[in-house]
């Protein structure tokens, strides 16, 4: 009889939490290193379209973003008006100053890198093709040849 | 002698945790995973003297695409769907000169493509999302023929030999208004 009073005094021994910081530190600097701060306020409405034969944007590093869409939220409507205007960094700009943005992009870049800058296109679904054209004619000129629209993935 | 004994009191470390879920659940908020995606291409230069020659006499190996401002579709001189599109260019590129007015062989099939200034960016990418499609369904078909795999798992040096045998060649033209 005794041995059983003993077994039942004892319980289920209390699970160590000694290690749950490291756990928790683990996943911390997990998160830490993939995150990924948006570092451009949007100022343009960007509903991207939808596509299924995409390929994956590689080297975020040597990525330039052009973007293209109505000017966001109802105040900047009022004042800007609702034609679709080119976002460069933070600011509305024109497509005439495309040059010059591939030309600064570059030259933050080391020069074996040039080559291999990519200019993402991110459009709204709402664009007319006039705009994106006269951007492709001006990273023409720029030598900006390549080029990548960006899409969503298509939800099946 | 006596001072040296006293040990400093520790420092309590039970609320490491609650410091670092604090900071885990902020970066957990914080991070974006998203990777960009989308359809790659690459601009001709602007040199306007060479023109591709073979854009000339050989009609027969063009295919036309109009997108026009109210979004419509004309392949070829017909109206089209857009869901029609890409088999009627896997058709046109893997002719190979059965159909006379078709092309001559994959490798001399040119698409070109027009649109005009007042076409949705929305159907721009839906035609350019077509003939990307019909050229990675071919080039598959061609890889599954010849080595019994998807292109996508095929090693570089054999998916350039597909990419040599259906080359994408994709021309567009300024944009005009109609």
């Amino acid at each position: 009889m005794s041995k059983f009073k003993k077994n039942k005094k004892s319980g289920t021994p209390p699970i160590s939490t000694a290690s749950l910081p490291d756990i928790v530190f683990m996943l911390l600097f997990f998160f830490m290193v993939t995150t990924v701060m948006r570092e451009t306020e949007m100022l343009v409405d960007n509903t991207l379209p939808q596509a299924t034969e995409v390929k994956k944007l590689e080297r975020k590093s040597l990525v330039s973003y052009i973007y293209i869409g109505s000017p966001r939220g109802l105040n900047r409507k009022k004042q800007f008006g609702t034609k679709a205007k080119i976002q460069l960094n933070d600011a509305y700009s024109t497509v005439g100053e495309i040059q010059s943005f591939i030309a600064a992009e570059r030259e933050s870049r080391a020069e074996e890198e040039i080559p291999l800058l990519t200019t993402s296109i991110k459009a709204d679904v709402d664009v007319k093709m006039g705009i994106i054209s006269d951007i492709k004619e001006e990273l023409r000129k720029a030598q900006a040849y390549k080029i990548n629209y960006s899409t969503r993935k298509e939800l099946n | 002698m006596a001072r040296n004994k006293r040990s400093s009191p520790e420092i309590n470390a039970g609320s490491m945790a609650d410091i670092a879920f604090l900071l885990l659940i902020f970066f957990l908020v914080t991070t974006t995973m998203d990777v960009d995606t989308g359809i790659a291409r690459k601009l001709p230069p602007t040199a306007e003297e060479q023109e591709p020659e073979d854009m000339q006499g050989n009609a027969r190996n063009i295919f036309e695409v109009y997108v026009n401002k109210k979004d419509k579709l004309l392949v070829e001189e017909n109206e089209m769907e857009i869901e029609k599109l890409r088999s009627s260019a896997k058709d046109f590129i893997n002719n190979n000169g059965k159909d006379p007015s078709s092309s001559d062989s994959p490798e001399k099939a040119i698409i070109s493509l027009v649109n005009s200034r007042g076409t949705s960016y929305e159907m721009y990418i839906a035609v350019q999302n077509e003939l990307t499609a019909a050229y990675n369904e071919l080039r598959n078909e061609a890889s599954i023929k010849k080595y019994g795999i998807n292109y996508t798992e095929l090693n570089k040096a054999k998916q350039k030999e597909i990419r040599k045998m259906y080359p994408m060649k994709i021309s567009e033209a300024a944009p005009g208004e109609f």
